[in-house]
């Protein structure tokens, strides 16, 4: 196993012995000071701090802004820039090639809410193991700056048009098809977001991640609800989360104020503690959904954190009954019937 | 040798010589009333008896109540091609009665129900009028099944006119009902019913065409061409099926579907190893084979054209990222949703060249029961051979009629997964590049996501990229790499099969592919006969051209070109290919959404051969 096969290097390394370096990717083509970039760079931490071999992971994309960057990160694992909107399908089929893979999909509004809807909703509705991140900055940037299906009612391009069309609420949506892992982030509260990727690499199904994530060229302006000033004058986070690996315990300090806790498929444990009034149980579905309305009805409420957790959801393998090795490699013996068969089923058409 | 035709107005016909395994059986019933399975069960008894026989299914794209004709044609010398002619008509359905009446010719018998008083309607016809409803209340006393019954009253007085042996047609019913031993008595008593009334109440002449036993279909088997090609993939090796349901494709995954749950599936623990799954669309079902392609699986998916349409972006990424694949596009008449329920080749020119772009892409042309196994074994090999999206087109003809065959060969070959390089292997190449003409064929290596050791890791994408996969916009690397690909794709047929031929020195040629080829049999019989004319025959198995192909019409003076569209694909394509080719074909074109029968094809060659100046006399 393991990935470039460093000499003993001096420096921090991982459990599995890679340095951060291990994880990253090729520069970014991105505007600078892109939101995206953030996730990007927060994508490297948390598969380093977990310690994820990286040719087991497979990064998946659609097109747009978002989908480009699967190649900023972990140069070790496999990539598929897909067709626009058509990731899901992509990530299924790898999933049921092999199921060992750990699989990381990025998307964007864009490729997520409008072109790629249908897929979207049946890979949740599926539960295919899919880390699924929307970078969602309520516009078109490859495009040059059109409304998405995100962009809030009433904020306005650049130019001053206003949306006069609902948004399309993509955490709700998600809970309502019955995705057991749904989180809001803001790219600019990376510690947060870096829990959540680290809870949804130990989950096993669909993790919907829509983060908030600003477009400096198209988007970032006063009238957007999609800005860094926006985000940040409203962003309200409804509990603090923590992750704790399998590997790992967590100090008598960090289990103070936890609310809630929940053991993940991999033997990890997300915590959830309080912050000052807010915290928000995830276990508990009409909550999450009280909390997305109230996010939605009210234009001044920014909700982030994990909306929705419940890791007892089976994986669309396991709902089809598939092996426990990757289907990709059987040898021949397995996957060739023997002659009888051939044989039985001859005579069954005579 | 066809049929011989009978003499007009010969309404005593049943007096005159008697016909011999030379005939075409119609029946008309009412979609939905459970006549599939009385239909097949006077085909499976007649193939039984060892007389070569085919069964074609026209039904109409509806559940229940629009009417549905199922023609049974049994032929001695093996012809197995659609007969336009009906011999012995079954008139089950009031609705077209008058019509099927109207439509067969002089000297057929016809079967009908006593109530809907056809007999004044034709002189030139032996009429056989049956109490069908009220033989069936005195065998069924369950009014709701009556429906169904009722048709294998029709089984039995057809098997007792006609002379089909009543031990099998029950053996064929055991066979339909071998799980429900209440419907199997239900069913062997309805079809003695029938049999009994014929033998006291006809007696008079019996219909002059008659089925008697023969020893032609010793070891055959019978079966469709839908399923045909799903034993194929599985013998192939497939590991994950996705499909989106569309007539007439459907039954090809529900077979593997089924094959999947007998014989790959753990018996103790129920785990399977192959993935079959049902998408939301055909986008979605096409993508998953991307997806499964890629992550190392042998994929595949079925559909008809309408599915190909929205498959058509994904394939442009497949071909350009090399990724492999089999599509089984079972071909119905379009456009738009067109005849669902009746057979073309309509798709040969769209999946050659599908998608945007420059793109060309492997396709096979399976004309029988044989050839739908074979080729879905070559199929997946081709495609992992190739790194590409190999097409396999087959037609509803094939796909979803019944078909005699001879028993299926287990592959000799192992399975070939083409240049997959693990982990030892990439360790040991100095410079990998995924997208590198390492051997001169332009196909290049690749590698799964999994392998270990640091090295193999690559980028996919529909964008431009260089001989390592990293994204470009050169126009020369962007170039070089279409050219590589071309190479590829031209070098392909070394992995396809070849046309088959039969004979060079003719001057007149005819060139066929997929289902047309039991008709183009028997036409050039036609041919030979009737007119002395002697032709030459070339089947197309597969795109791109082999040279032979070329050579082949180059020979003849002139070249018939017999196909299922309108627009003379096959033709087209000829012609894209090979522009010299171009003054030597003429078409012969057939497009009513029927399978294709001989007399139409012999008639357009005669014609045409006719009204051309002889060339040189």
């Amino acid at each position: 196993m393991s990935s470039p096969a460093p000499t003993k290097k001096p420096g921090k390394t991982n459990r599995i012995g890679l340095s951060l370096k291990d994880y990253k990717g090729g520069a970014s083509t991105l505007c600078k000071g892109c939101g995206h970039d953030v996730i990007t760079n927060t994508i490297v931490s948390a598969f380093y701090e977990m310690g994820v071999e990286p040719h087991m992971v497979a990064k998946l994309s659609g097109i747009g802004c978002s989908s480009k960057t699967p190649a900023y990160f972990l140069n070790g694992a496999w990539g598929f820039n897909a067709v626009h909107g058509r990731m899901p399908a992509v990530a299924t089929g790898a999933a049921l090639a092999n199921r060992k893979l750990v699989s990381i999909g990025v998307s964007g509004d864009g490729d997520t809410a409008s072109i790629g809807m249908g897929q979207f909703v049946h890979m949740l509705r599926r539960n295919v193991p899919c880390i699924y991140i929307v970078e969602n900055n309520g516009v078109y940037g490859l495009t040059k700056g059109q409304f998405s299906a995100t962009a809030d009612e009433g904020s306005t391009l650049k130019n001053g048009t206003a949306n006069d069309l609902p948004a399309i609420d993509l955490c709700t949506m998600a809970i309502e098809l019955g995705c057991g892992f749904v989180a809001r982030s803001f790219s600019a509260d990376r510690k947060q977001l870096l829990q959540i990727l680290k809870a949804a690499i130990a989950y096993d199904g669909t993790s919907m991640i829509d983060v908030m994530s600003p477009c400096v060229t198209f988007n970032n302006h006063t009238g957007s609800t999609k800005s860094y000033d926006w985000g940040r004058d409203h962003e309200g986070p409804i509990h603090e989360v923590g992750f704790v690996p399998a590997w790992d315990e967590p100090d008598v300090e960090f289990k103070d104020g936890v609310a809630a806790e929940v053991p993940m498929p991999d033997g990890g444990v997300v915590y959830i503690k309080r912050l000052e009034e807010n915290g928000h149980d995830p276990r508990s579905k009409e909550a999450a959904l009280k909390l997305l309305a109230e996010d939605y009805q009210n234009e001044a409420v920014f909700n982030t954190g994990i909306m929705y957790l419940n890791p007892e959801r089976e994986s669309l393998q396991d709902d089809m009954d598939l092996i426990g090795e990757p289907l990709n490699l059987l040898p021949q013996d397995e996957v060739r019937p023997p002659q009888a068969v051939l044989d039985e089923i001859v005579e069954s058409l005579r | 040798m066809s049929e011989p035709s009978t003499a007009p107005g010969s309404a005593a016909s049943a007096q005159a010589e008697p016909i011999v395994n030379r005939l075409s059986i119609q029946v008309a019933t009412v979609n939905g009333s459970g006549s599939q399975t009385a239909n097949n069960t006077l085909l499976r008894a007649i193939f039984q008896m060892g007389i070569p026989v085919s069964g074609k299914n026209l039904f109409p794209s509806n559940i229940a109540g629009l009417p549905t004709w199922f023609t049974i044609r049994a032929n001695a010398d093996g012809y197995v091609a659609r007969r336009k002619e009906i011999d012995v008509l079954v008139c089950m359905n009031a609705q077209t009665a008058k019509e099927d009446v109207a439509g067969v010719p002089p000297g057929a018998s016809v079967i009908c129900e006593e109530a809907l008083k056809l007999e004044g309607q034709r002189e030139d016809l032996d009429f056989y009028p049956v109490p069908f409803n009220k033989l069936v209340r005195d065998v069924c006393p369950v009014v709701s099944l009556r429906r169904l019954v009722v048709n294998m009253i029709y089984v039995g007085v057809v098997a007792e006119l006609i002379g089909i042996e009543v031990n099998e047609i029950n053996k064929a019913l055991e066979k339909a009902f071998s799980t429900k031993p209440k419907a199997l008595t239900l069913n062997v008593d309805a079809v003695q019913k029938g049999i009994e009334w014929a033998k006291e109440n006809i007696t008079g002449a019996r219909p002059r065409f008659r089925v008697a036993r023969m020893d032609k279909n010793e070891g055959k088997i019978l079966v469709d061409g839908n399923q045909a090609s799903a034993i194929g993939a599985l013998f192939a090796g497939v590991t994950v099926a996705s499909w989106y349901p569309i007539t007439p494709s459907s039954s090809l995954t529900e077979s593997l579907i089924a094959l999947a749950d007998k014989y790959r599936k753990d018996p103790e623990t129920g785990k399977r190893n192959l993935a079959v799954i049902q998408a939301e669309d055909e986008l979605a079902a096409v993508g998953m084979v991307i997806g499964a392609s890629w992550a190392g699986a042998r994929s595949m998916t079925s559909t008809s054209g309408p599915g190909i349409s929205l498959m058509s972006e994904f394939i442009g990424l497949a071909y350009y990222a090399e990724i492999p694949g089999v599509i089984y596009d079972v071909q119905r008449t379009g456009p738009s949703t067109g005849l669902p329920t009746r057979t073309m080749q309509g798709d040969i020119l769209f999946c050659a060249y599908n998608s945007h772009g420059d793109t060309r892409h492997p396709c096979l042309y399976p004309a029988d029961i044989k050839e739908a196994y074979e080729f879905s074994l070559m199929a997946f090999d081709a495609a992992e051979q190739l790194q590409t999206i190999i097409f396999v087109l087959s037609d509803l003809d094939l796909g979803m009629n019944l078909w005699m065959a001879d028993p299926f060969e287990y592959p000799e070959a192992p399975i070939n997964r083409g240049k997959v390089l693990n982990e030892a292997q990439l360790a040991e190449m100095e410079d990998w590049g995924r997208y590198k003409d390492v051997d001169g064929d332009g196909i290049p290596y690749r590698t799964l996501p999994g392998t270990p050791g640091g090295k193999g890791a690559f980028f996919t994408r529909g964008s431009g990229h260089d001989e390592y996969a990293q994204y470009t916009e050169s126009g020369e690397a962007y170039a070089d790499n279409m050219d590589r690909i071309k190479r590829k794709i031209d070098g392909s047929t070394k992995f396809l099969p070849a046309p088959e031929i039969d004979g060079w020195d003719n001057p007149v040629g005819i060139l066929a592919y997929g289902t047309s080829d039991s008709a183009v049999d028997e036409c050039r019989d036609q041919l030979r006969i009737e007119e002395n004319l002697e032709t030459d025959y070339l089947r197309i198995r597969s795109f791109p051209f082999s040279d032979d192909v070329v050579k082949w019409i180059q020979k003849h003076d002139h070249v018939y070109v017999v196909e299922q569209n309108r627009d003379a694909q096959m033709r087209s394509m000829l012609q894209i290919e090979h522009p010299e080719v171009s003054p030597k074909l003429r078409s012969i074109l057939h497009y009513t959404g029927m399978p294709l029968d001989a007399r139409t094809v012999t008639d357009a060659i005669r014609d045409a051969e006719k009204s051309s100046t002889p060339k040189g006399a």
